[in-house]
């Protein structure tokens, strides 16, 4: 029998995604679960997989159409099956965008599927209190050890589990995958990020933030494409114009951006690592820079908090909580997961935030509310031999932190020569929500906090 | 109720007699009437004493004929007196079991309220004491399936005290089950004085995570002995809910118990087919499914027609403590 296959939808509020690249080709045989076609959307790039084991029959929707989520993108079956799928009355094209009337209950679920795919799928038996505890979690049975019978997962190894877990941290997939560094070059730009909203501002900023939507092109000046010229044109990623867009309208239409730069002693915070390292890696955490970049961040904004505050027309809007985003540099663009409520964790829990989405932003496997939220940003452009940066700010927040390559420079300590793990702190801020002295007296907060890490 | 001011270790059949005794001294209108109750002082001794204290005017020994024990009880309670009527085994209950089903414990509803019956019975249960097919038997679920009946099944002499006289005082009949192994062999600390124990509520007697084992009577008294040993041995912690009260039950603890530890065993000597935890495993997946961590275990006797006589045989019937604690380690291990 035939399967569809069906645009997920790849979040609360996307109601449709673009087709990427098909995986697959008609006629080619696919395994249930095996990553048949990529789909973006503004907020995320995922895989959907092979809902069934099979032929690809049919693909329906092409590379590069942007389809409401149910539509069926192609059809997989048995060799010679005839499909039905393909002249189903209630999908047809509107100039080359498919619409289709569905409810929300015939939507599929995303996400979630492709994540159990990338380990083996536990297939013990699932008592309903750990099903209840799974979904309320939203936890993955494939990271829980079952010490029942038969290596069965139960309700005690559910609660083992969570308990390993920050208590804050229950909302999410904690993936303990290891994660070395953020990865090579082209950092220090902000997220695709753009659309949140605080919610007190409902009537005025919305119809604003449409606005600016559609108008906002790329480019302040038309760019032809050259004729005449030897060359060719890559067609622009739905990742490379959502990043275009929101650079060319954080720095050149919304925020006077300014950079400053402090040096900090890593000397402390080595030390701490190398100590840490062993204990943390027993609980399954690969303890890496970044969460003592983020640990400070957090503590400063609580400190300075207009750092964490948003210019909007009638006055500053200060977040209460800080949602700290996190550069993440993956193929042809990047993203920014946001590990919220960052000053409720301690370090291990900010190590296993940080393992965990960068993990999976590289997989492509964050969920859209994980990349939205963020109040202030790390970015890490260090990690590409960059020693000063001047990021760009990821709307609507005020600042975004950048960490130049950490190394050991000659520093002159009580008038002795010392050789200390150093790096540039490049802090660009918004001038229209903090001063100089403010900025700075942030940034100070920060290098304080990481030499003096105990 | 009268905090106690002394203590003391008893057995459960002192504690009954002394709750006998003390409702006798308290209300005139309580009488007491069975088999060998007078002068005999009970074939257990429960009335031991009574006769000689209250006369034979309160103590009335009775014909053999168990239908007529109920039935005088049940017109004697119509007519405002209290009487706790005692049927020697609960094996020989069922010459009166017309009496309880068709007329005791439909009597107020019949009426439509005009008519209560304060009445007891108690009936000693259970096998294990070399009493053969006709003084063993667990009579619980054949009761406790009556509605207008309330059924009390006592683990401790503390409870069998307390929940007694609560009996003796309660507007309904009242059949109260005494576990005849457990008349000498439980013991325990009995507070002096007048003190009633509510019927309804069961009581939650060890706290543990691992699993909720339900049980009353006897095999609460084993119960706890099996938990302790698990505990100790392999550090299974099992909580452990006394029901005390099968009619009516204490659906409340019986469930958050269970929502706690997802986990049920259910421990009766009566044959397991049909029998009173089968009631509770079916509350348990009616409204407390999502808190499933296991299925729902009953430790219970075979369904065979009796206790066997010959003594090996009897042991292989009866639930024991050992046999208690495999069941437990199993379910603990799922």
């Amino acid at each position: 029998m035939a399967t569809k296959i069906t645009m997920p939808q790849l979040g609360e509020s996307v109601v449709d995604g673009t087709v990427g690249e098909w995986l697959k080709q008609v006629g080619d045989t696919v395994e249930e679960f095996e990553p048949i076609v990529r789909v973006s959307t503004d907020k995320v790039d995922t895989e959907i997989p092979a809902p069934a084991e099979g032929i690809l029959l049919e693909i329906l929707v092409g590379e590069g159409e942007t389809v409401d989520a149910g539509i069926v993108l192609g059809v997989i079956g048995q060799d010679g099956e005839k499909t039905t799928v393909s002249d189903n009355g209630t999908q047809h094209h509107v100039n080359g965008t498919h619409k289709v009337e569905t409810t929300s209950a015939e939507k599929t679920v995303p996400a979630k599927v492709s994540k159990a795919v990338s380990k083996g799928d536990y297939t013990g038996h699932v008592s309903p209190v750990v099903a209840r505890m799974v979904s309320e979690h939203n936890l993955d049975l494939n990271h829980i050890e079952g010490t029942g019978r038969d290596g069965r997962i139960r309700k005690k190894d559910v609660l083992a589990y969570l308990d390993t877990q920050d208590t804050q941290q229950s909302e999410t997939d904690a993936d303990l995958a290891p994660w070395e560094i953020p990865a090579d070059g082209n950092l220090f730009r902000p997220s695709v990020n753009y659309e949140d909203e605080p919610e007190v501002e409902e009537s005025s900023s919305k119809p604003k933030k449409v606005a600016q939507q559609s108008n906002v092109k790329p480019e302040t000046q038309s760019a032809p494409v050259p004729q005449g010229v030897a060359g060719e044109l890559v067609e622009l990623s739905g990742m490379r114009q959502s990043i275009a867009k929101h650079m060319v309208e954080s720095k050149l239409h919304t925020a006077p951006h300014v950079t400053t730069v402090m040096e900090v002693d890593l000397h402390n915070v080595t030390n701490h690592r190398k100590a840490h390292k062993e204990a943390f890696a027993k609980q399954g955490v690969k303890l890496t820079f970044t969460p003592y970049f983020v640990s400070a961040i957090a503590k400063a904004l609580q400190a300075v908090p207009v750092l964490n505050a948003r210019w909007t027309d009638e006055g500053l809007f200060y977040n209460h909580m800080q949602h700290i985003g996190m550069a993440v540099a993956i193929d042809d663009g990047l993203i920014v997961p946001v590990i919220k409520n960052a000053s409720d964790y301690n370090l291990i829990g900010l190590a296993r935030q940080v393992n965990d989405l960068a993990e999976r932003a590289r997989n492509r496997q964050l969920k859209p509310d994980e990349v939205a939220g963020g109040t202030f940003t790390l970015t890490n452009h260090g990690v590409s031999g960059s020693i000063v940066a001047t990021p760009i700010i990821n709307q609507p927040q005020s600042g975004i932190l950048g960490v130049g390559m950490i190394e050991k420079r000659v520093k002159v300590i009580n008038d002795a020569i010392a050789i200390r793990p150093c790096s540039y702190l490049s802090l660009t801020f918004d001038h229209r929500v903090a001063d100089g002295a403010t900025a700075d007296a942030f940034l100070m907060h920060i290098k304080q906090t990481l030499d003096n890490w105990s | 109720m009268t905090v106690a001011t002394k203590v003391e270790t008893k057995t459960l059949i002192q504690a009954l007699t002394e709750a006998m005794d003390e409702e006798l001294a308290r209300d005139k209108r309580v009488f007491i009437t069975g088999e060998d109750v007078g002068q005999r002082g009970g074939v257990f001794r429960a009335t031991v004493g009574l006769y000689e204290k209250y006369g034979a005017e309160r103590i009335v020994d009775s014909p053999l004929a168990e239908l007529s024990i109920v039935a005088i009880g049940l017109g004697a309670a119509i007519a405002d007196t209290r009487p706790i009527c005692e049927i020697q085994f609960g094996d020989f209950i069922f010459p009166a079991f017309n009496q309880i089903l068709s007329e005791v414990s439909r009597f107020y509803y019949r009426s439509n309220g005009e008519w209560n019956v304060p009445m007891v019975i108690r009936a000693p249960y259970g096998g294990g004491i070399g009493g053969g097919l006709y003084h063993s038997q667990s009579i619980e679920a054949l009761f406790s399936h009556i509605p207008g009946l309330k059924v009390v099944m006592p683990s401790t002499p503390e409870d069998a005290k307390g929940l007694l006289k609560s009996a003796v005082r309660d507007p309904n009949p009242v059949l109260f089950l005494e576990a005849k192994k457990g008349y000498r062999a439980i013991k325990g600390i009995v507070p002096e004085g007048d003190y009633l124990t509510p019927i309804g509520p069961a009581n939650i007697t060890r706290e543990g995570d691992d699993l909720t084992l339900y049980a009353y009577g006897m095999m609460m008294h084993y119960a706890r002995i099996a938990a302790e040993r698990v505990y100790r041995q392999d550090g299974i912690d099992v909580e452990l809910v006394d029901l005390r009260t099968l009619v009516p039950l204490d659906r409340e603890t019986v469930l958050n118990s269970f929502k706690k530890t997802g986990k049920a065993l259910i421990v009766y000597e009566d044959n397991k087919f049909l029998g009173y935890g089968a009631e509770i495993a079916s509350i348990l997946s009616d409204e407390a499914f999502e808190y499933m961590d296991a299925p729902i275990k009953r430790l219970a006797g075979p369904d065979v027609p009796g206790v066997p006589f010959s003594h090996p045989i009897q042991e292989e019937f009866m639930i024991n403590p050992d046999k208690i604690a495999d069941a437990i380690r199993d379910l603990a291990s799922y």
